[in-house]
């Protein structure tokens, strides 16, 4: 089953569409879709109200459902949350808590997302083909319980704070990341393939940080390990190239590892002394 | 304005009412003999509970702490929120909810009346803020005087006469209501970074024992007739061992009790009843504290009960959450209030899969069941520290019914369960003896007069709950009874219909009740008392005590004092 989500106008209010999900289209009419409930606003609307919905229904295709979001949904928030399965495509913009406690399933955005991207998330796959905003993969604010599972790629940039709390999983970054990558993190892999601002891996337990671009400083709490030749991000993906291995963070008894690429931080070679 | 409620079963342990079907009439917020059965307005309760409004003698609901723990946890919020009606406000919840939250939700269950167990006095004014923010249900709050350096100083010069008449003026600045002692003498020691092992450690530079402490202010509550006994959260809370230090305690003021009125009561018992050398060894020591308590009759305690959930835990005992934390690791505040006592808050989850967690949800009910006397043993959570107080539904269903106990038991730790005392206890509480544990017991033991019963010229607080005990059996239909308790058919408070089929249908404000001690002669307030606030105090003396106007509705209730 198919089922396509058209904007009937730009939106100006935030829209709370936890609804977006296919395990809660999963089997429903057109009707039945329209009559789901979303806040714009501090007002309760239909989703009918704000989506054009068409369902396609192909004969002899597999049971999951593909949704499918034609426009700019950036202030819509919550899609995909909690899902278990089925395919969620936005071919635009997508709001904040995209993918929030995602358990399966996969959602692919062709545009930026704003916060909070797969939060808490437990399986699946995030693909964004644009810009991720701050928090991604972390959980609420002031919560300790991160990403647990699941995948997390972004293709352009992230904000600050991304995969902090993390216990399990990858998130995958082939852009610049900002601040406090890893921040607290507790297991899993944050990959950054180009530049990453300060603190990466801060307070971080356990888990692997890996920084592929320019890393202005590392934490005084790291401890110099030594020089890696490659780095294994995950089953059949490998960079080779030579990486300062540090472990931390020490203020909190960490053993986490972060890896910094050696070519583009030749302000990091005064650590080979300490070998 | 007039009521009258027809045909229900009535529980009513304090007038011995069982089960009787009979009717409630109501005139001007008061029970009386009967109204105008024309005019009065009928609420028809055939086949359903009808039980006076719940009473709970201890749960965290405002003041510095609970509003530091709602600012630590914005993650307990987010996930738990009540949307504004055309009748309620907006507000966020789950352990630590908003004041409004809480006084719905209280409602909702039936509860009408909730005292809290923990004011700093220097915090009075804050926790009157937000006891009069807290609508629908009737609140008081026991100030903290087990550490306060007057009272250690009066009591170990043995001046027991002067230092109640210091606390007859603490308890009316701080419009409290009853003596709350925690871990005494320890929260002074942590002012040091230090703590008092048992109840004969000395207390850092004060040279007096937790002992003489709880002995003195047990001397002066009785010099006062306070209507409560003093209220007491052991030494040692916490770590596995401390049931001896409960038992000790519970036996210090074995002398001080006189026709078998209780003289001590001894808060969230679950959490002083560890037996064990370290948390490998930990096990329960419920039959021991059972033991004594179904052997003597100078004490009252309540459960703490554990729940399997994530909530937050804060106490005025401050050593106990910093080792909490060093347990846990988890986010924390800890502090020293000046010269009075201490507060920690730590977020922590209780796991059914968890050896320690398993049975410390195990010794709350073993407590309940094995004390014989449901007078003596009171139903709590010690909101929210074992658990949020949204939870007693399922306390209610698990000590009606064998059947719901053993469901959650299949769910616990394998080591947990096979060393628990449960599955061997058969006893299975009635109507009748929930009320007392949740109503009845909670109102005697706190000495309020006009709550926990429905005789003639008691306030009007009145639950009612959709489930007929004639046709089902609560053993066996523990999901109904859960969920009748968890939305009552009706609450009334003072007369007015406050709650229909678990939504909130009018705000009213809740009184805020306070003792205005007599002593035939005045605490003196010296000079010297008023240079030390200056010197150690963040606020001037005259600032210090909290005024009528704070209260939203304020209901002093006098007491006439032997000093």
């Amino acid at each position: 089953m198919f089922v396509n989500l058209y904007p009937l106008k730009e939106f100006k209010l935030p829209i709370v569409a936890e609804c977006i999900n296919p395990d809660i289209f999963q089997g429903k009419s057109q009707k039945e879709i329209e009559k789901l409930g979303v806040w714009e606003g501090n007002k309760q609307k239909r989703l009918g109200e704000l989506f054009k919905v068409e369902v396609v229904k192909e004969e002899g295709f597999s049971e999951t459902t593909v949704i499918t979001i034609h426009g700019n949904a950036s202030r819509v928030r919550r899609i995909g949350a909690g899902m278990k399965s089925g395919e969620i495509i936005a071919k635009g913009d997508a709001g904040m808590h995209l993918g929030e406690e995602m358990r399966g399933g996969k959602i692919t955005v062709y545009g930026n997302v704003l916060g909070w991207a797969g939060s808490m998330m437990k399986g699946g796959t995030i693909e964004i083909h644009g810009n991720a905003g701050d928090y991604l993969g972390a959980p609420y604010r002031g919560s300790t319980e991160g990403m647990k599972g699941g995948k997390i790629i972004v293709h352009g940039n992230v904000g600050n704070e991304a995969g902090a709390h993390m216990k399990k999983g990858l998130i995958k970054i082939y852009g610049n990341a900002g601040q406090f990558a890893g921040f607290r993190m507790h297991g899993g892999t944050v990959y950054v393939q180009k530049d990453c601002c300060g603190r990466a891996g801060a307070c971080m337990t356990d888990g692997t940080i890996i920084v592929g671009g320019f890393l202005e400083s590392v934490l005084p709490t790291f401890t110099i390990e030594g020089v890696r030749k490659k780095v294994k991000i995950e089953e059949g993906e490998v960079v080779e190239a030579p990486f300062y291995l540090f472990l931390g963070d020490l203020t909190e008894n960490g053993r986490g590892k972060l890896y910094v690429a050696k070519e583009p931080n030749p302000h990091l070679s005064h650590y080979e002394k300490l070998l | 304005m007039e009521l009258l409620i027809k045909n229900g079963f009535v529980y009513d342990p304090i007038n011995g009412v069982d089960g009787e079907k009979m009717d409630i009439a109501i005139k001007d917020g008061k029970i009386v003999e009967k109204v105008n059965e024309r005019r009065a307005k009928k609420i028809d309760a055939s086949g359903m509970v009808v039980m006076p409004g719940g009473v709970d003698i201890h749960s965290h609901i405002a003041g510095g702490k609970v509003n530091s723990g709602r600012l630590l946890r914005p993650e307990d919020h987010f996930k738990d929120f009540e949307r504004k009606t055309a009748i309620t406000r907006s507000g966020v919840g789950y352990s630590i909810p908003s004041t409004f939250t809480t006084g719905y939700r209280y409602a909702r269950m039936g509860w009408t009346t909730v005292m809290d167990p923990a004011m700093p006095p220097l915090e009075a004014k804050h926790t009157h803020e937000e006891l009069s923010d807290t609508p629908i249900i009737d609140k008081s709050s026991y100030p903290l005087i087990g550490d306060w350096w007057f009272v250690l100083e009066y009591l170990r010069d043995g001046k027991i006469e002067e230092c109640a008449r210091h606390v007859a003026w603490m308890i009316k600045a701080t419009k409290g209501y009853a003596i709350k002692l925690v871990n005494p003498g320890g929260l002074e020691a942590w002012g040091f970074g230090r703590n008092v092992k048992n109840i004969d450690d000395p207390v850092p530079y004060f040279r007096i024992t937790p002992r003489e402490i709880i002995r003195g202010l047990c001397k002066v509550n009785k010099l006062l007739n306070l209507p409560h006994t003093i209220h007491v959260h052991t030494n040692n809370l916490g770590k596995p061992g401390n049931y001896v230090t409960a038992l000790e305690t519970m036996k210090c003021v074995e002398d001080l009790a006189e026709d078998n009125k209780p003289v001590i009561h001894i808060t969230h018992c679950q959490f002083s009843a560890f037996k064990g050398d370290d948390w490998r060894t930990f096990e329960s020591g419920a039959e021991e504290i059972a033991n004594y308590v179904n052997a003597h009759s100078h004490v009252t305690m309540d459960m703490g009960q554990v729940i399997f959930t994530d909530t937050t835990t804060m106490t005025a005992d401050g050593p106990f959450q910093y080792i909490l934390y060093t347990l846990s690791g988890n986010k924390w505040v800890n502090h020293d209030v000046e010269t009075e006592t201490s507060a920690g808050i730590v977020p922590f989850h209780y796991k059914r899969k968890s050896y320690v967690h398993a049975t410390q949800w195990s010794i709350g009910l073993e407590l309940a069941l094995l004390i014989k006397d449901p007078w003596k043993i009171l139903m709590t959570t010690d909101h929210p520290n074992g658990g949020p107080f949204i939870a007693y539904p399922r306390i209610v269903a698990w000590l009606m019914s064998r059947k719901a106990r053993e469901a959650t038991l299949k769910k616990i730790n394998p080591k947990a369960r096979s060393r628990s005392l449960l599955p061997t206890i058969d006893r299975e509480l009635g109507f009748y003896e929930i009320a007392i544990v949740t109503r009845a017991g909670q109102a005697k033991a706190l000495g309020l007069k006009n709550k926990g019963h429905l005789g003639v010229g008691a306030d009007a607080d009145i639950a009612i709950y959709n489930f007929n005990p004639e046709t089902m059996d609560p053993s066996k239909k523990y999901k109904a009874l859960r969920r009748a308790f968890k939305r009552a058919a009706y609450t009334i408070k003072s007369g007015q219909v406050v709650v229909k089929d678990g939504e909130v249908l009018k705000h009213i404000e809740g009184a805020t009740m306070w003792l205005d001690v007599q002593t035939s002669e005045e605490a003196k307030i010296t000079e010297e008392m008023k240079r030390r606030f200056k010197e150690y105090w963040t606020v001037e003396f005259e600032n210090y005590p909290v005024s009528e106007d704070y209260l939203a509705i304020s209901q002093p209730i006098t007491v006439k004092a032997d000093v």
